[in-house]
């Protein structure tokens, strides 16, 4: 349960391996935390996350198998998780960038990444909300990105997931508003980790730490979207605004 | 059923769509907040029912909802709120009242108080029904004299987590672990349904009080052992902007008729307690500062005399000033607040200065600081007083740092051998619970052969895993 003062007992990430979310259980009040289930596909990667939480004094952290592209499997493997016990907070964070290049000469490719970011996270994100709305209480943060607020030629097969995902939580968060549940949809701008390692810096990048505080602050005070860093708003608000013909020519 | 029948729940077609039944519930401190069905019962075959067609996620019996944290609420459980089962009978020849579970001690007070007796316990609030009163195990300025509300309770009438009823009593063999595993056992054995207590006869509906200050933390401890053995009720308020921990003890007796002038004697016992106003529904965060905290504090310090004796207060006036303000909670603003309450022993009265000088060194301002003295616990494991010092005081959440600060005075209270009251609680951690109650296992055992099915349950419960 969520304390008086916020601070959480128990938290699942869906994409057990993403920095982001890794950041934010980091960044939690960890007075409380008793239980963190990593869910997804066994990997050296998953394995060092739970190294990484543990040995920096995190309790309870245990690993759930978890494919995005699997919907099949998620509503035993995300009823066995709640049937353990309440969660407090669920990090849907999976998501695969990819190469638009590749995209454009290997569609299986896109479909791919399309069946990962916006396919699993409907499929997932649907039975965690209804877990979350039987047990009262709880939040469901999504990653999302401003990515998906305006196409662009470099990389708009990954834009056009997020832009599906972001409408989809946002939807959610309606359809929870009332319920003791609630979604927070998290737009950050570029953030320094594995996914954009090798990409040219788009202006306002960040690091996954600062997308952590941000979300922490937007769950206490029951934000519904958050950009990171909170001033991408007002670039985003300009970017969506700018005539198409003249926003091609603007260098990616 | 006068809100939802239970036979007829309606399964939606959609898991997310909401049902007219549910409300989202949270404590007094208006923190955390879970969604539950919430359902009133008129009688005990209706409590049976839900109990026995309970979903996965549990029964939880609701008072007036005046714990401050999360004792009374139950994420997706059937919260059962019980306003009209509320009948009661006073018997002036034994001197006891039998009262469903749903009455309050307002609806009580104002029937028997006029009949020339009182409730044996009141808290600082009259909202509180009897259920709630037995399962907090409630306390009031008279600890040290009379001790909790349960040590009054004769005998009382429970539904069980297989549905069926059970009368309880502290004097029978057979049942008083169940009697004493219910009496602070914050609704987790059962649903309580009715109770016979005693009552104390009255010869008028008023007070004699004596107010005195104390100039500082040791003067005014001295003063309240003092204080302790000549009142029946005690209490003090104290400054907590001030460095010195200066405050205002509060002592009394129910007032005999010859105390009162001749021409009041007819009307000795009118009992007529007013609500003076309603806080607005919004108040914005940030009105509970360190500076109007100060103001406030130095304004009731100097608003009592420095010592006097003999003054005549209404009940109301000497019980339950904040009464008076309908709502009051919300002046804390939206982000909510908490109360912390702690016991230690009379051995750890240092605990108490401790406590006041972290609370105000990370600028957390409490306009109700109050101190008490508890007399010796009741046998009830989960019963939350027990001989020694009582501190209470309400903090806004919003402050920063409070949460480390009161991990840090947990520690304290608990090397000092205390413990936290649960129905204040909303944020100790299961270890520190475990600690501070070591007749947990005790109670945990007598609770699993009351209700086998694990059906009752609330979100303190899981939060400490109870």
């Amino acid at each position: 349960m969520i304390d008086a003062l916020g601070d959480p007992q128990s938290v699942l990430v869906l994409g057990g391996s993403s920095e982001i979310a890794l950041a934010t259980v980091k960044a939690l009040p960890r007075n409380r935390i008793n239980r963190v289930v990593l869910a997804g596909r066994a990997s050296a990667g998953l394995a060092s996350a739970v190294e990484e939480l543990t040995s920096s004094g995190i309790k309870g952290v245990v690993t759930a198998e978890f494919d995005a592209t699997n919907t099949a499997s998620h509503e035993r493997i995300i009823d066995e998780i709640f049937d353990a016990g309440d969660i407090d907070i669920v990090i849907l964070a999976f998501g695969m960038l990819g190469d638009q290049m590749e995209f454009e000469s290997d569609p299986n490719l896109a479909v791919q990444i399309a069946t990962t970011n916006y396919t699993g996270a409907v499929s997932s994100g649907l039975h965690v909300a209804r877990r979350l709305r039987q047990q009262g209480h709880g939040s469901l943060v999504v990653i999302s990105s401003v990515a998906g607020d305006r196409a662009r030629r470099s990389n708009y097969v990954y834009g056009s997931t997020k832009a599906g995902l972001d409408a989809f939580a946002q939807g959610l968060g309606d359809a929870l508003q009332g319920s003791g549940a609630h979604v927070l949809v998290v737009r950050p701008g570029m953030v320094r980790t594995r996914m954009s390692a090798g990409l040219p810096e788009a202006p306002m990048t960040t690091d996954a730490p600062d997308v952590a505080k941000a979300i922490i602050v937007g769950l206490r005070k029951g934000k519904h979207t958050i950009y990171a860093p909170g001033n991408l708003r007002y670039l985003m608000g300009v970017v969506k605004t700018v005539p198409r013909p003249i926003f091609r020519k603007l260098p990616s | 059923m006068s809100k939802n029948d239970v036979n007829n729940v309606s399964e939606a077609a959609s898991p997310l769509v909401r049902t007219e039944d549910e409300e989202l519930l949270t404590g007094w401190g208006r923190t955390a907040p879970s969604m539950a069905f919430v359902r009133e019962p008129d009688n005990i075959e209706d409590v049976q029912t839900a109990i026995v067609h309970a979903g996965a996620r549990g029964v939880l019996a609701r008072g007036l909802g005046r714990s401050y944290g999360d004792a009374a609420q139950s994420g997706g459980a059937t919260v059962l709120r019980m306003p009209s089962m509320n009948t009661f009978t006073l018997d002036p020849v034994t001197a006891t009242v039998t009262a469903d579970a749903g009455a309050s001690l307002d609806e009580i007070l104002t029937s028997i108080v006029p009949r020339g007796f009182f409730v044996p316990v009141t808290p600082g609030t009259r909202m509180v029904t009897v259920g709630g009163a037995i399962a907090a195990d409630i306390h009031g300025k008279n600890h040290h004299v009379d001790g909790s509300f349960g040590s009054h309770v004769t005998s009382l009438t429970l539904i069980d987590g297989t549905g069926a009823i059970r009368t309880l009593s502290p004097t029978d063999m057979l049942n008083s672990n169940e009697f004493w595993a219910t009496v602070g056992g914050m609704g987790l054995t059962g649903v309580i349904v009715q109770a016979t207590f005693n009552v104390i006869p009255i010869e008028t509906a008023l007070m004699s009080v004596d107010t005195e200050r104390g100039a500082n933390l040791d003067e005014l401890m001295g003063k309240m052992i003092d204080a302790d053995a000549r009142y029946r009720y005690s209490v003090a308020w104290i400054d907590s902007v001030s460095t010195a921990g200066r405050g205002v003890i509060t002592s009394g007796e129910h007032a005999t008729l010859d105390q009162l002038p001749a021409a009041k004697r007819s009307t000795a016992l009118v009992y007529d307690p007013k609500v003076v106003a309603t806080a607005p529904k919004f108040i914005p965060g940030g009105l509970i500062n360190k500076l109007s905290m100060r103001a406030f504090n130095e304004a009731w310090f100097r608003k009592h005399p420095k010592s006097r004796a003999g003054d005549i207060h209404s009940i109301a006036a000497f019980f339950h000033p904040l009464d008076g303000v309908q709502e009051w909670n919300r002046v804390y603003g939206p982000a909510g607040f908490l109360q912390y309450q702690f016991v230690v022993p009379d051995s750890a009265g240092h605990v108490i200065g401790e406590a006041l000088a972290r609370l105000r060194a990370v600028g957390a301002p409490s306009f109700l600081t109050v101190l008490k003295r508890f007399g010796p616990a009741n046998p009830a494991p989960l019963s939350f007083p027990e001989k020694g010092w009582t501190l209470a005081m309400d903090i806004p959440t919003g402050v920063a740092g409070l949460a480390t600060t009161l991990d840090g005075l947990d520690e304290l209270v608990a090397e000092a051998g205390g413990r936290l009251y649960l129905a204040k609680d909303s944020r100790q951690s299961p270890e520190m619970f475990r600690r501070t109650y070591p007749r947990l296992a005790q109670w945990q055992e007598v609770r699993s052969s009351m209700d086998p099915h694990g059906v009752f349950t609330s979100d303190l419960a899981r939060r400490l895993q109870l």
